[in-house]
């Protein structure tokens, strides 16, 4: 109980990075690999979020009332700052892999990968 | 005062050439490569000069907006920077230079995008090498990779499917470095690369520790191409246009290797803290067994870019064998061989474009000695590097495998020996099967290959041979001069406890 208790998160995120490595790897259908891919991406995202978690604090601004000294009150900020990089990044992941999509669509007519691995053997 | 601010000069550099290169050349796509030209030219007299300082003065480092490390991001040119910087920067200069042409002919119109994506890609190269910060290291390796996938995208008609692939694996790579980041970030709390190094040097590896270098490891294993994570790499290099796969395929890889590098043996510490982890002799085995499977599928192929792509696959295990071997004169034969793999490779791409523009295709049984005539100084490249390749000395593909044996035998571990000697003959299968249609006249040859070696059109452009010519070359100066290399070089960059 206490091991869920403590670490349920972790173990929320490790499946959640299972889920979107599953999706990429074993889905047909091109985009829902890009979902999968964007679901993994997150839970790594979420994942340094957790290590910024502190029971009892707050928004990294300066609060009067909590004062400067013990920082415990306030919440870490750089993985936020670190994580909003990698979001960027994410982001543009997502970018070019829709731009392959359309390509390779409008090039064969199909985004399952079956299928367009057939037509890739014919045109061979 | 020069010396510290060319550490961020130089991705700096390359980032706004790509910037301008859009804004120059909208109308006018041979404006904006000019634009793209001169960059890369700068940049390459960047790392020159800063390697010049790094040799003279020791390593230097910068910090980004005066925040002192380890809070703030710091660029550290080390001798092993400086050293891929100049391999970076060059190999990236005469890419430019050839992609002219070449882009001209298989991609019409898209000179402008081609030269900025190729500044993005050279960008994010120069700065993995360069930044002294963990999290650093991860944006600069996603700015390369995704121009890369970019560029790889634009080739032939499959080239969109490949590069999505690569695009798959080349995130779920990168997911796993950051991932793994993360458990060592939560340990320590520092990105610092110094900071890092000197926290983990002072305490135990816990297990939070090891799974977070795991997933680093398989992260740029993946990245890498290692067997047998490479499974993105031949598609995406035979499908891409000739000068994108001559840009990427020298230097990407390579600079993944690099990560390795600097976590396994920097960062861990060389000796005693490395071992700990059975993660370097796991490289070594895994670049054995890429370099066996890589050679012999590279034995197999038909079309010259394909067989060339194997090979590459063949070379990154020589790499991860040094690496592996975590002695100094591993670790001399891997950074020696970064060099030679970057020409050698980067000369025979540039060959199989020649080939393309001039020939129409580049499938080897196609190939006639014909091709000798018409294109002597080509050939002479593509001879020159392949025999390099195979590692006869004095090409510099000699002395890498050299000290890689030398690393071997010194251990004992002669399995890695007889790998490499094996990986030398099927080298020379391979290459020595291309060069005998391009020299040796063949009696009763089928009267298909004479026509269609009729219609070689004659030598390469000479911004397109000019490249080629000059690596292959360079590969006899390195050859030579490897002693020097090796002493001036690569001396001051070998780890502490080695």
């Amino acid at each position: 109980m206490e091991l869920i208790r403590g670490h349920y998160i972790y173990f929320f995120l490790a499946g959640l990075f299972l889920i979107g490595l599953y999706g990429m790897l074993f889905k047909g259908n091109l985009m829902k690999k890009i979902i999968g891919m964007s679901i993994m991406q997150s839970s790594v995202i979420l994942f340094y979020i957790t290590s910024a978690y502190k029971d009892g604090g707050t928004v990294p601004v300066l609060d009067p009332q909590r004062g400067v000294e013990n920082p415990d009150l306030y919440l870490n900020p750089l993985p936020h700052c670190l994580m909003l990089t990698a979001i960027v990044v994410a982001v543009v992941t997502l970018g070019v892999s829709f731009a392959m999509v359309i390509d390779i669509y409008r090039n064969y007519e199909t985004i399952e990968e079956p299928v367009l691995l057939e037509r890739l053997k014919d045109e061979a | 005062m020069i010396g510290p601010h060319l550490c961020p000069l130089i991705p700096v550099a390359y980032l706004f050439g790509a910037l301008l290169v859009p804004l120059v050349g909208w109308r006018r796509g041979t404006a904006g490569w000019w634009t793209a030209l001169a960059t890369a030219a700068f940049a390459f007299g960047l790392a020159v000069s800063g390697l010049a300082w790094v040799m003279e003065r020791g390593a230097v480092s910068y910090h980004l907006g005066g925040w002192m490390p380890p809070i703030g991001i710091e660029f550290v040119m080390d001798p092993l920077s400086a050293f891929l910087e100049v391999v970076i920067s060059g190999i990236g200069l005469l890419a430019v230079v050839y992609a002219r042409r070449s882009v001209e002919h298989e991609l019409p119109e898209r000179l402008m995008p081609f030269s900025s994506l190729a500044l993005l890609v050279l960008t994010g190269l120069t700065g993995m090498v360069i930044t002294g910060d963990l999290f650093n290291l991860y944006v600069f390796l996603e700015i390369s990779a995704l121009a890369g996938y970019a560029l790889i995208a634009v080739g032939e008609r499959p080239a969109a499917y490949a590069a999505f692939r690569y695009l798959g694996m080349g995130t779920v790579g990168a997911s796993f470095y950051l991932l793994g980041l993360a458990f060592l970030y939560m340990t320590h709390g520092t990105l610092n690369m110094a900071d890092m190094s000197r926290l983990l040097a002072a305490g135990d590896l816990s297990a939070t520790v090891a799974v977070g270098l795991l997933l680093i490891f398989m992260g740029a294993a993946l990245k890498m191409a290692l067997f047998p994570m490479h499974g993105w790499l031949p598609d995406a290099y035979t499908h891409a246009s000739s000068a994108a796969t001559a840009l990427i395929a020298p230097i990407g890889t390579k600079v993944a290797g690099y990560i390795l590098l600097r976590v396994l043996l920097y960062l861990l510490g060389a000796g005693e803290k490395g071992s700990g982890l059975p993660l370097l002799s796991l490289l070594a085995y895994l670049g054995a067994a890429a370099v066996i499977y890589g050679s012999i599928l590279a034995v197999c192929q038909s079309e010259l870019k394909r067989m060339l792509a194997y090979s590459s696959v063949a070379q990154v295990g020589y790499i991860a064998i040094g690496v592996g071997l975590n002695s100094a004169l591993g670790f001399t034969g891997a950074v020696l061989h970064i060099l030679n793999h970057a020409c050698m490779k980067a000369c025979l791409f540039f060959v199989s474009g020649g080939l393309r523009l001039r020939l129409g295709h580049s499938r080897i049984p196609r190939f006639s000695n014909r091709l000798r005539r018409a294109m002597p100084w080509t050939s002479a490249a593509f001879a020159l590097a392949a025999l390099s390749m195979i590692g006869l000395p004095p090409t510099a593909g000699f002395f890498s495998k050299w000290y890689l044996a030398l690393a071997a035998i010194e251990q004992s571990r002669w399995i890695f020996v007889v790998v490499l000697l094996l990986s030398s003959l099927l080298n020379a299968v391979y290459f020595f099967r291309v060069l005998e249609r391009m020299y040796l006249d063949r009696p009763g040859a089928e009267p298909g290959a004479g026509d269609a070696a009729a219609a070689v059109k004659g030598e390469s452009p000479p911004a397109m041979l000019l490249p080629a010519v000059a690596l292959a070359s360079g590969l006899l100066v390195i050859g030579l001069g490897n002693a020097w290399i090796v002493e001036r070089l690569i001396g001051p960059m070998i780890p502490g406890g080695m």
